[in-house]
């Protein structure tokens, strides 16, 4: 059952609720994923999803980032559903899922500038935001010729030129090295810092204080 | 944390042109691929029926339309398809800009890419099939109007078999029959005007299938991406 992320109010002191899922229920291929979770997510959270495979963490992330619907409930954006203000939640979303995204047939800094570009952030810096994902020198490379690693670190670049404060990010650290796992910690915990959240699933264990995450539980159900 | 939030829908259509042409240009096959189809399939035809210039300028508009038409369902897939596979159509349709936008993007790169070098073609392969000298202003007059159509239409198809695995038979049935109406206007303007006849109204209901289209294909389009990607 899903009793702990149930009703789990994660508050911070003085912080203001940036995203609350309100009664969300998710059915796959017959399966009930979880139900009626209830849950408020408020600005200096960071929140870990936890869960075996197939338990419905990337559902629950795609239902948060407005991609998938849930079968009941709804997800507010500053107490209002995601659903009547897409442009608006959009703008202070920032999703990455588990397909990077990243296009072969052009460069990684092209590929970064393209992500940048999209959603408003500042070009400009591309190249030495790609210093900061170790790609330097990449930077002229055709996708397709880097590694999956490689193609996670393009994607994961974008955090550092944000301005969203809600983070979703489902397994970010996937094909990372444990000095990129790291690093992006550190920014997790700047972001949250800086009054943004962070909603993230990962096997691995975090290094932050436990006073600093909130855990989702989500259990394997058989009906 | 305030967001900032500095493209203009203007912006934002040329941005994802952009980036799908120099996609295009690095990968030229798809460029390559649809217009060799085109030229391959027209002048199989002569071979085939016999070099007789009164059966091929007879069959000629039919011939240019169907080859044009099956050229553009080829390279349909690429609209969406890999965008979809590697995760960057994901993004698209969770930046702040309406998906109405990305859409008309998508798809005037798709057109620029596999409708346009047909267009520059096709009256030199209508030599090849003797076409009416009478016949040229109205074929290009008609693929003008009618490849934005195809690459529109066919738009609907695969956006709503993007998610499937194997939807190549299924985008097929699915984008065939609306199809048709601009291949049997297309065909029919070009044979009224081999007989000095005026085709306004043929091409009328071509221009009309096309601003048609053009106002409501995206709308459909944006749903079902929504639907295949839930």
């Amino acid at each position: 059952m899903t009793i702990l992320a149930n009703s789990l109010n994660i508050q911070s002191s003085n912080n203001q609720v940036l995203l609350s899922a309100n009664g969300l229920t998710c059915i796959r291929e017959d399966r009930v994923l979880f139900e009626a979770l209830n849950f408020s997510v408020f600005s200096g959270n960071i929140i870990q999803v936890e869960g075996p495979n197939g338990s419905g963490k990337t559902s629950l992330l795609r239902i948060l980032a407005g991609l998938s619907q849930p079968y009941d409930g709804t997800v507010l954006f500053r107490e209002q559903n995601i659903t009547e203000q897409s442009d608006e939640f959009h703008q202070n979303l920032l999703y990455i899922g588990h397909l990077p995204g990243v296009k072969g047939e052009i460069t990684a800094q092209e590929n970064l500038e393209f992500t940048l570009a999209l959603h408003g952030n500042d070009v400009s810096t591309a190249e030495e935001t790609l210093e900061k994902v170790n790609l330097l020198g990449f930077e002229n490379a055709l996708a397709s010729h880097l590694s999956a690693g490689q193609h996670r670190r393009i994607s994961l670049a974008r955090l550092w030129q944000s301005t969203a404060p809600i983070w979703i990010l489902d397994e970010p650290f996937t094909a990372i090295d444990k000095r990129g796992v790291e690093k992006l910690e550190q920014l997790f915990l700047a972001h949250a810092q800086r009054g943004g959240c962070v909603i993230l699933t990962t096997h691995q264990d975090l290094s932050f204080p436990e006073d600093k995450v909130k855990k989702i539980t989500l259990d394997y159900r058989f009906y | 944390m305030t967001p900032e939030h500095n493209l203009s829908y203007k912006a934002a259509f040329n941005l994802i042109i952009k980036r799908d042409l120099t996609i295009a240009f690095r990968h030229r096959d798809d460029i390559i691929n649809p217009l060799l189809f085109f030229i391959i399939v027209v002048t199989l035809f002569p071979l085939g029926i016999g070099p007789e210039s009164t059966t091929l300028s007879r069959i000629a508009p039919g011939i240019i339309w169907v080859a044009a038409l099956l050229s553009t369902l080829l390279s349909l897939d690429r609209l969406f398809k890999s965008d979809h596979d590697d995760g960057s159509l994901e993004q698209m349709m969770l930046s702040p800009h309406p998906i109405f936008i990305l859409v008309i993007a998508k798809i005037t790169a798709h057109w620029l890419v596999t409708g346009l070098p047909l267009i520059f073609i096709a009256p030199l392969l209508a030599v090849l099939l003797h076409l009416n000298e009478n016949s040229y202003s109205a074929l290009m007059l008609t693929l003008l109007l009618g490849t934005p159509t195809l690459s529109l239409l066919g738009a609907i198809g695969v956006a709503l078999t993007v998610g499937i695995k194997k939807g190549g038979v299924l985008l097929s049935l699915l984008v065939l029959p609306l199809y048709i109406p601009v291949l049997i206007f297309a065909t029919s303007a070009i044979d009224t005007a081999a007989m000095n006849l005026p085709y306004s109204g043929q091409l009328a209901i071509i221009a009309a299938l096309f601003f048609g289209s053009l106002t409501l294909a995206p709308f459909a389009v944006s749903a079902a991406l929504k639907v295949s990607t839930n």
